[in-house]
């Protein structure tokens, strides 16, 4: 039977652990980052000596580890690209602007255990040789922050933090920056430009790869809170046991948020693909399966931009038999394993490991509807494609969910949809506005057409009324409005 | 003169009679400067410190934050037309923001809000903020509020609520 494993979320639950310094050195705190400190050079067979910075880096890379904010990037490989030698200095901001509908994890960290992360971000800050560094949190975490603000002062306090931490000339400052409620931030150069004190308009890339044209024009990392604990984690126990954890190429353990209409939603740590989709929504050890007497319908595996899986749906997906050889499989929804290279492989992806589960009580069309509703409301505006795309499909879904739809809607939401992403913008919301109205109304295609049609059969009939009736009908439409 | 120049300007802002900055928010601003080796960058920081203080975000806090930045006023109003959480004018004592997206709306989200607004006398299918007629409310929808796994979730000012039935939001509007 598939359970949790804990290793960033350890203590977080435990019953008795609170958020202070002291609690958190008494389980330990802040011990890996004494031993990344003072670890010595290594000595290198052609004589020449690897300074315990690069050590640190090579050592996140042997990791595996993917970032675990959305895109599932290699870390190890997005530090390597940092240029190191412009001169110029390093900035690491950690990306704490958690907000991809579904998602609810770094939340957990950041009020139950804020230290684990400040003591990740330091080891991670003095591995790319940073000695300024921000936590961006979103706006509507003030709680968050507050308690992020004091964990830094106790830091601070106890030498973890300023100039010439423990005695090893090593000087780093972090500072807390609270966004204002735009998701966009989340987007790592909307988030630099915010943090710059500027609307979040994302950067084109290239030029502007933050490792090279980050903040303020500097070399700059971007990393979740997740993956910041992580390395905490690597350092303490070394990249390669860390790589044993999950499955090859999805190392390590990921906080799955749970939602929608499970009986335990919630959040649950794993090891990379040990349980698979259908595990989290209806083992007992996680989701404990759906509300009685309901059926599975859809499932949203990582977040609100990644495409939705219909219940039922199978995919053929290459996979290794006993004898080590890869063969095509039919897989169910359910049975993939829940990693980064699986999800990709079935057409959507793990994003940021939430996943919403829809029973067949959810009207398929009103949860697009409220998805599109939401990206009309985020989109920053840079872009035709998406500003002007994303409101148009949130206006055809307003008006498919509120008796003024068209049968042709469906086939009008493909069009726009397909026209938004493909390099078409700057950044990545192109695309993830677009995924979820593609993936919903190709996979449930009958109910938006049904809808459509229903709407337009129930307008032909007012026409044809009496004038008393076609007022009535009228009025009713300007009150649903 | 045509009539839509006669329309007021969206999202203009809106001056603040006697405005002053205290002694004690000026010492806070100037130590969120100090994060920073570019003043800009403080912006966001400082219009939350103002907004806490004043509860809005007026053209004469505008004007002075823009000073304070080194920066055309400009680039401080543009602030305020994009990030939601800004305030151009006064709002509610208590501002209530219930999480409108899916898996809070899977949850009820909907029927919340309406709650909220048929209790306060305010309309449900408006779009945007409202406050109540005393000043004393403002409740609108917001998005993703990050707990979803306890849906339907709001905030109350600054405080934060979870799994939120209509006995619990009424117990909420009265604690206020």
């Amino acid at each position: 039977m598939p359970e949790e494993y804990k290793l960033v979320l350890k203590y977080a639950d435990q019953p008795g652990y609170t958020p202070d310094i002291e609690c958190y050195l008494r389980h330990g705190g802040y011990e890996v980052l004494k031993k990344a400190l003072t670890l010595p050079p290594k000595d290198l067979p052609d004589g020449k000596k690897k300074p315990p910075q690069e050590q640190i880096r090579d050592d996140v890379k042997t990791s595996g580890l993917r970032g675990r904010g959305g895109a599932g990037f290699s870390c190890g490989l997005k530090w390597s690209f940092v240029d190191r030698k412009s001169g110029k200095p390093i900035y690491l901001i950690c990306n704490a602007d958690e907000s991809e509908p579904g998602t609810f994890k770094d939340r957990q960290i950041i009020h139950k255990d804020p230290h684990q992360l400040i003591e990740g971000m330091i080891i991670a800050c003095f591995a790319n040789d940073v000695h300024l560094a921000y936590i961006y949190i979103r706006g509507e975490m003030p709680e968050g922050a507050k308690l992020l603000n004091r964990a830094l002062d106790e830091a601070r306090a106890k030498h973890f933090l300023g100039k010439n931490i423990l005695g090893s000339d090593y000087d780093l400052e972090i500072y807390i920056h609270r966004g204002a409620g735009a998701y966009i931030c989340g987007e790592e150069t909307g988030l630099i430009e915010s943090l710059e004190g500027k609307r979040a308009y994302p950067r084109i890339k290239p030029p502007y790869f933050p490792a090279v044209l980050g903040l303020w024009m500097c070399p700059t990392i971007v990393n979740n809170v997740e993956t910041l604990c992580n390395i905490k984690h690597i350092v303490a126990i070394g990249g390669a046991e860390f790589a044993k954890l999950g499955a090859p190429n999805n190392t390590g353990t990921r906080i799955v948020s749970l939602s929608g209409h499970v009986k335990r939603p919630g959040y649950y740590e794993i090891e990379v693909g040990k349980a698979t989709v259908g595990e989290l929504i209806f083992d007992p050890n996680f989701g404990g399966g759906l509300r009685d007497g309901r059926k599975l319908k859809a499932v949203i595996p990582g977040g609100s931009s990644a495409k939705v899986f219909k219940a039922g749906e199978k995919f053929r997906l290459k996979r290794k038999g006993p004898d080590g050889k890869l063969v095509e499989q039919e897989v169910d929804m359910l049975d993939l394993p829940y990693d980064f290279d699986s999800l990709i492989a079935a057409g959507s992806m793990s994003g940021s490991s939430a996943i919403i589960v829809m029973d067949d009580s959810t009207d398929i069309v009103a949860a697009l509807a409220n998805i599109a509703e939401f990206y009309a409301h985020e989109s920053c505006g840079q872009c035709t494609p998406c500003r002007e795309g994303s409101l148009w499909m949130s206006k055809a879904l307003h008006r498919l969910t509120h008796g003024q739809g068209r049968a042709q809607d469906a086939d009008y939401l493909i069009k726009i949809a397909d026209n938004i992403p493909g390099g078409r913008t700057i950044c990545a919301f192109g695309e993830a506005c677009s995924w979820p109205v593609q993936s919903f109304v190709a996979k449930f295609k009958d109910e938006f057409v049904a809808k459509g049609a229903a709407d337009e059969a129930r307008r032909a009939k007012e026409m044809t009324a009496p004038v008393e009736q076609k007022e009535l009908a009228v009025a009713q439409v300007a009150v649903q409005h | 003169m045509n009539a839509a120049h006669t329309e007021p300007i969206p999202n203009a802002l809106r001056p603040q009679s006697g405005f002053a900055m205290p002694s004690a928010l000026e010492a806070e601003v100037d130590e969120l400067i100090t994060h920073y080796p570019v003043k800009r960058a403080a912006s966001l920081m400082v219009l939350h410190a103002i907004q806490e203080h004043f509860g809005w975000i007026s053209q004469e806090a505008v004007e002075w934050t823009a000073k304070k930045l080194e920066v055309p006023p400009i680039n401080i109003y543009e602030l305020l037309t994009f990030y939601p959480m800004l305030r151009l004018q006064p709002m509610g004592k208590h501002q209530i923001k219930v999480c409108r997206t899916l898996s809070c709306a899977l949850g009820g989200a909907y029927e919340l809000h309406k709650h909220f607004c048929e209790r306060l006398g305010l309309d449900a299918h408006k779009h945007g903020p409202q406050t109540t007629k005393d000043g004393k409310f403002t409740v609108e929808f917001v998005e993703c509020l990050a707990s979803c796994g306890a849906a339907p979730v709001m905030m109350c000012n600054d405080a934060f609520y979870e799994g939120v039935s209509r006995q619990k939001a009424d117990e909420i509007l009265g604690g206020c």
